[in-house]
């Protein structure tokens, strides 16, 4: 059963700069007692407080200004930071898209980072190089595959991260906001697959901006701000919280009528299993 | 910091069937935190060897990695990773000539030794090396895709041990060129081999986990290396030390770079082996993975807050 639970978590980050992650510091510091504060490492708090519970067919957007802990709660929901106090548990198999260009190395192919990213997530080799064709295909990289990674646009980064995510099922799907770097046409084709993905998968966490982008893909929605949940509810209601004003207003008709169809079809999917 | 939990409850509150649904569901996770510890403790034993049978079990991708690091340090040159072996018969050519003159040795005696030790040294020299920046270098992977920490462990003593099979090659031109007596007791071999491998495994986790958190560890490591080196019975052999420095030549014991270096060099050798060597390095292999294991129970969660 896919499910992430996270329960009172806090994420906190210790800074060290070079005087505090050298070992003179930790070893005098011991003969000499504490000065103050002077011995203490200052700590960020990235997250506080968060109690969260997402199960099989969420689909969850992540809004919120810059710095009020997106990433660091995808981080967290991915597996990659254990919480500091409280706990987290993750079942399913993770598939997180984060900014792209890091994590991949830029020396070595297009083709090779396909496959390394899929052995990552719990991809065989071959498995990967039998969806070489499709990833090429879908992504329009063709003969660029070959290339080296650095040879490569940002653009052409994010498309071969999707391509990679997006044929490999995976039972949680995170992503982060990097991947409107891509062009109007490639977009366009990436919804699709994406959507047929999240109906495929079990759970989709996707912190963005693009309102539209968000209408078309979640269904729920978590507004954080300092590091914290501030409101967690259904799509639109947290979106007009959040902006001031509805932002669907201005949405086609036919996005409008997909997000009801949507609604009414979860909710009584969630009905029905809980009757 | 209160008045901002306080729009979230409110938030919660006015919904509608959906979100109903949901809030009752994070209200029951409310109730469930004495279920949590139990199942997630970050610092523990089990999570510990979860970690590593998972890394254990993606072999592939190790492997891949690790022989992708061998192919990256020879990119675009044209004999690629010939050069690793290309490199130790250079300098096992010239510094056995000049050595073996040095010393007033035979060189059919000195060159097989000193080359070997080096092979090996290379090997002890690479994990200490690398190990100290195994997580240092992995940040970005570490950070984008969630993994078991073991896996780049795995991947570091994988590569240094490539990196020794071909270094290997120049052992049996040298067991071409000297022919050295060699008796049954060259396949000890594996076995020491063996526990070479499974010493890199510590001693890479434990100089990783320590250096994420302290990074004046890899200098200090790589500006002792070279006294290390030197310290060592690789380019000078164990018998001359013996011969001037009398009874005090025990200190030379203390190293334990010498006991790795002999249970691995002799048999290869085909010169006597003595029993201690394998004793102090079993002694040594049991107590380093207790302590890189304590560090990796307390330690692992926060690695990739340190990277």
């Amino acid at each position: 059963m896919v499910s992430i639970d996270v329960w009172n978590a806090a994420v906190d980050f210790p800074i060290f700069d070079a005087k505090s992650r050298s070992m003179k510091k930790a070893m005098l510091g011991k003969t000499g007692g504490k000065i103050g504060t002077d011995t203490k490492v200052p700590i960020i708090e990235a997250l506080r407080d968060i109690d969260l519970s997402l199960r099989h067919g969420d689909r969850v957007a992540l809004v919120g200004h810059n710095g009020a802990g997106k990433s660091t709660l995808l981080r967290l929901l991915s597996g990659i930071y254990e919480p500091t106090r409280g706990s987290s548990r993750v079942e399913g198999k993770v598939a997180p898209v984060f900014d792209l260009g890091v994590g991949m190395d830029p020396e070595i192919s297009g083709q090779e980072n396909i496959i390394i990213r899929g052995l990552f997530l719990g991809m065989s080799r071959k498995q990967m190089e039998q969806r070489i064709d499709d990833i090429a295909e879908f992504t329009e990289l063709g003969n660029y595959l070959s290339m080296p990674l650095r040879t490569y646009s940002t653009g052409m980064r994010v498309r071969l991260a999707l391509g990679v995510v997006t044929s490999i099922d995976p039972e949680i799907l995170v992503l982060d906001e990097g991947i409107g770097a891509v062009d109007a046409d490639f977009l366009e084709k990436a919804k699709g697959r994406l959507n047929e993905l999240v109906k495929r998968s079990g759970m989709l966490v996707f912190a963005s901006h693009s309102d539209e982008f968000l209408a078309e893909l979640c269904s729920t929605a978590i507004w954080m701000e300092k590091g914290q949940i501030k409101e967690h509810g259904p799509l639109r209601e947290v979106l007009t919280h959040y902006k001031g004003k509805d932002p669907f207003e201005n949405l086609s008709p036919r996005a409008k009528a997909r997000m009801q169809e949507e609604h009414a079809g979860s909710t009584a999917t969630i009905g029905s299993s809980e009757g | 910091m209160l008045p901002e939990a306080t729009p979230t409850a409110t938030a919660r509150a006015p919904v509608g069937t959906l979100h109903s649904v949901q809030a009752t569901s994070t209200t029951d996770q409310t109730e469930a935190p004495a279920a949590a510890p139990t199942t997630a403790r970050s610092r523990s034993w089990r999570r510990v060897f979860d970690d590593i049978s998972r890394a254990a079990q993606q072999r592939q991708l190790w492997a891949h990695l690790g022989w992708q690091d061998v192919k990256q340090r020879y990119r675009r040159s044209v004999l690629g990773p010939l050069w690793i072996t290309i490199s130790m018969g250079v300098t096992a050519t010239g510094l056995g000539l000049l050595y073996s003159t040095i010393f007033g040795m035979d060189p059919g005696e000195y060159v097989p030794y000193m080359t070997v030790g080096f092979i090996i040294w290379y090997f002890i020299s690479g994990c200490l090396t690398s190990g100290t920046d195994v997580f240092i270098q992995n940040e970005g992977m570490i950070k984008q895709l969630p993994a078991p920490i073991s896996i780049y462990v795995f991947r570091t003593v994988w590569r240094e041990f490539l990196l020794f099979l071909h270094n290997l090659v120049i052992y049996f031109a040298i067991l071409a060129i000297f022919q050295p007596e060699l008796s049954w007791t060259v396949f000890s071999v594996f076995p020491a081999l063996l526990l070479l491998l499974v010493n890199a495994g510590w001693v890479v986790l434990l100089f990783g986990i320590v250096s994420t958190r302290f990074r004046d560890i890899p200098p200090v490591v790589s500006s002792f290396m070279q006294l290390l080196f030197f310290m060592s019975p690789i380019v000078w052999p164990m018998s001359a030390l013996e011969e001037n420095a009398g009874a005090r030549a025990w200190l030379a014991q203390i190293n334990p770079v010498y006991h790795y270096v002999d249970i691995v060099r002799s048999p290869l050798l085909g010169s006597n082996q003595d029993l201690y060597h394998w004793l102090i390095v079993l002694a040594i292999t049991v107590g380093g993975w207790g302590l890189a294991l304590l560090m990796m129970r307390n330690y692992r969660a926060r690695v990739s807050y340190w990277v």
